[in-house]
């Protein structure tokens, strides 16, 4: 028996939301960067559930490319954090607020 | 050739980009003056010959079109930089650059040493591009092209010694003067442009002409178009009642009034009534008021001329007066009357310009004519050639003014009516005093300089061939012209030749009447007994009795000083116009208008962005998560409002 489409796309939702209050609510910026990963995986879900769905290759071939930009986003991510972490010594991001007014 | 005439717009444009860019670093003031009159001598040759082969055709096929190229077309307008080449313009043409090349050579002689000869030669050269295209242009757009740029040129040169002083001023103060004056004509020009197009739809002479006698259109309508055209020839023409500028011109080198201030620019206006006859022959109205224009400032003009001192201001007065002939010869309706007087005006009047800038020359700088006097030994040739001119322009036959003048004057009386005829006449007097007046003072009786510091001398070669060459043209120009009484049926080849471009209107005016031969044989013979008697008491006055010149002026005090202050025209414009609008302009324009309103609100704009941005700014907390919560929230409430318009 097939499972059906909503249990991928409630499942998909409930990781997005996490990661929105994660982003929302976390304050270690490494944390927040997860909640980030987790909401790009989220739709990578819901792309891959689609796709096999409409049995349409163009969604899993999308997934590809969303890894891969996470990725890349991440390394980058990932330096920023290491060079703020130099510099202050902490990845508490509400002590980083020098761009203000 | 008529297929080239562009040439003759084109040369005199190659003239001034070549003069006008390397001329600083071409030294040598030779190559200037042959690249600057080269030009003019070449476009001479050019309309010349348009004027030899529109000769050899029938006479039905003389007027032709030479297009160039679409200029502007936008919606319904559409404008071509075209130029039409007929009689009218052809005469005009071989003035403006027959003339101009005349004078172009004599100010090789006269510019000779002056710091910046280059410039002069560059301005000239647009004026003559800008005339040529006055003259020539098909439209009225292309026609008010040339227009402001012979005002532009007017300009340059009035103030091109901008460092000397004059009069109360400077030279570029009448420079301005004569800008701003010619301004207010321009926009009776630009209002008169828009009305016909409003009206006929079109800005081409031929549409305008042949939809003006085929639409129906209210009387009104011409006589407001006509107007404002009108307006703008007062400007132009230094007529009644703003010609205050062109005494103030004087300021710029005397070349330069021959050319432009005598000539030919200050006759663009009657050229373009000329152009627009078959409009102004539909609107009597405008006729009578150019007519009592013209007669009033050919008078008026005259009476100031006889006790200015100045040989130049004397010579101004003395155009403004021989314009006002023009005016009123297009006002009675004797079109080819009033070209004719031009062309005549344009030489003898160059001539008298000239031989006064070559007295000025010899005199080093000197223009009152109090202090001049016995310069006849001097200068031969000056002295002969100006006798042929003031000849000329008195009217005295045989000479080419007595021609043209009579014939305005005959038309006036038979056209119009008695008054203005009689007004002619009497500033006809008035002009064979004051212009021998200057003549006697100058060129006759003892030197009243001191003969040990100053030493007159006759012109180069390249000053006075000019000159005779003008005289010659002074003494003859009157043969074209022939009044039809002495020389039959269409014996008048002047009149017989612009026909053509006058015959729609003339049929529309229509003048009836029959005159004898012996009434216009008794005006003729009046006008010229007053001439000669006008002479006489010059030399009356001027050369056996100088003391009565002052006892004159004493006993009539008032009048003199009246007269001598120009009836105090420039002091009243000064109070009642200029004065108001430099106050106006600067308590409630200035200080008003533009610091409170204008700035007032651009500062104002600025101010309430700065303030509000103060609170504004508080917004940008610096924290990465209030920054994403907002995001979200927008989101959301985006989100929910494409799902509840479902």
């Amino acid at each position: 028996m097939q499972i059906p489409i909503e249990y991928y796309l409630i499942l998909s939702a409930a990781l997005f939301i996490t990661g929105v209050i994660g982003v929302l609510i976390r304050r270690n910026a490494i944390m927040v960067f997860m909640c980030i990963e987790l909401m790009l995986n989220s739709a990578n879900l819901t792309l891959v559930t689609f796709s096999s769905y409409l049995g349409n290759s163009i969604g899993q071939l999308f997934v590809f490319f969303v890894m891969a930009v996470a990725a890349a986003e991440a390394s980058v991510g990932l330096a920023i954090i290491i060079a703020l972490f130099r510099n202050k010594l902490t990845v508490n991001i509400d002590e980083i607020n020098i761009f203000k007014w | 050739m008529i297929d080239l005439i562009y040439l003759a717009v084109l040369l005199p444009l190659i003239g001034f980009l070549v003069n006008g860019i390397f001329g600083s670093r071409i030294k040598n003031e030779k190559v200037i003056g042959l690249i600057g009159s080269g030009a003019i001598g070449l476009a001479f040759l050019v309309v010349a010959g348009a004027f030899l082969q529109t000769l050899s055709l029938p006479v039905d096929q003389r007027t032709n079109y030479v297009e160039l190229f679409t200029w502007i077309k936008a919606g319904g307008l559409h404008i071509n930089a075209a130029y039409q080449v007929d009689q009218l313009s052809l005469v005009m043409g071989l003035i403006v650059t027959g003339v101009g090349f005349i004078i172009h050579v004599y100010s090789i002689g006269y510019m000779h040493g002056d710091k910046s000869v280059w410039r002069f030669f560059a301005y000239l050269n647009l004026f003559i591009f800008a005339m040529m295209n006055l003259i020539l242009a098909d439209n009225f757009v292309l026609m008010f092209l040339g227009w402001e740029g012979v005002g532009l040129c007017s300009y340059l040169l009035i103030g091109f010694w901008y460092d000397k002083p004059f009069e109360k001023s400077t030279t570029s103060a009448a420079g301005m003067k004569a800008f701003v004056v010619n301004r207010i004509g321009d926009v009776g020009f630009l209002l008169g442009m828009f009305l016909i197009y409003l009206t006929f739809n079109s800005l081409n002479f031929t549409d305008v002409f042949a939809r003006a006698s085929s639409f129906d259109v209210p009387g009104s309508v011409f006589t407001l178009i006509t107007l404002f055209l009108f307006i703008g020839a007062t400007g132009k023409s230094a007529q009644i009642p703003l010609f205050v500028w062109l005494p103030d011109a004087m300021a710029g080198p005397t070349p330069v009034s021959a050319l432009i201030h005598a000539a030919t620019m200050v006759t663009a206006g009657v050229y373009m009534i000329a152009r627009t006859s078959l409009l102004y022959a539909m609107a009597p109205t405008t006729m009578m008021i150019v007519a009592v224009i013209g007669v009033f400032t050919a008078f008026f003009a005259a009476t100031i001329g006889l006790v200015q001192n100045d040989i130049k201001k004397v010579l101004a007065y003395s155009t403004i007066s021989q314009l006002g002939y023009m005016f009123l010869a297009m006002g009675v309706g004797a079109f080819s009357a009033g070209i004719f007087h031009l062309m005549t005006h344009a030489f003898f009047k160059a001539l008298l310009f000239l031989g006064a800038g070559s007295v000025i020359h010899s005199m080093h700088a000197q223009q009152d004519i109090r202090y001049f006097g016995g310069l006849k030994k001097y200068m031969p040739v000056t002295y002969g050639t100006f006798l042929v001119a003031a000849f000329a322009i008195s009217g005295i036959p045989p000479f080419s003014g007595f021609f043209s003048k009579d014939e305005i004057l005959w038309y006036s009386y038979t056209n119009v009516g008695f008054f203005f005829w009689l007004l002619g006449a009497i500033t006809a007097v008035l002009t064979a005093f004051y212009i021998f007046r200057i003549h006697f003072l100058t060129f006759n009786g003892t030197p009243r300089f001191d003969e040990k510091r100053t030493h007159p001398h006759e012109s180069p070669k390249v000053m006075t061939i000019p000159l005779i060459i003008l005289a010659v043209l002074s003494a003859v120009g009157g043969f074209i012209g022939i009044p039809e009484i002495f020389s039959g049926e269409n014996g008048n080849v002047f009149s017989t030749w612009l026909a053509p471009v006058f015959k729609a209107a003339e049929l529309k005016l229509s003048y009836f009447g029959s005159y004898s031969h012996f009434e216009e044989l008794l005006f003729m013979s009046i006008s010229v007994v007053g001439a000669i008697a006008g002479i006489l008491t010059a030399r009356y006055i001027y050369l056996s009795k100088p003391e009565i010149a002052e006892s004159t002026a004493r006993k009539y005090g008032r009048v003199y000083k009246i007269l001598l202050n120009k009836y105090y025209i420039d002091e009243v414009y000064e109070s009642t116009v200029v004065k108001p609008i430099i106050n106006g302009s600067k308590s409630f324009l200035w200080k008003m208008f533009d610091v409170k309103l204008i700035d007032g609100f651009v500062n104002g704009l600025a101010g309430s962005v700065s303030n509000a941005s103060k609170y504004l700014r508080k917004l940008q907390t610096g924290v990465v998560q209030l920054y994403a919560l907002v995001m979200i929230v927008g989101i959301l409430l985006a989100l929910f409002w494409v799902i509840l318009s479902l």
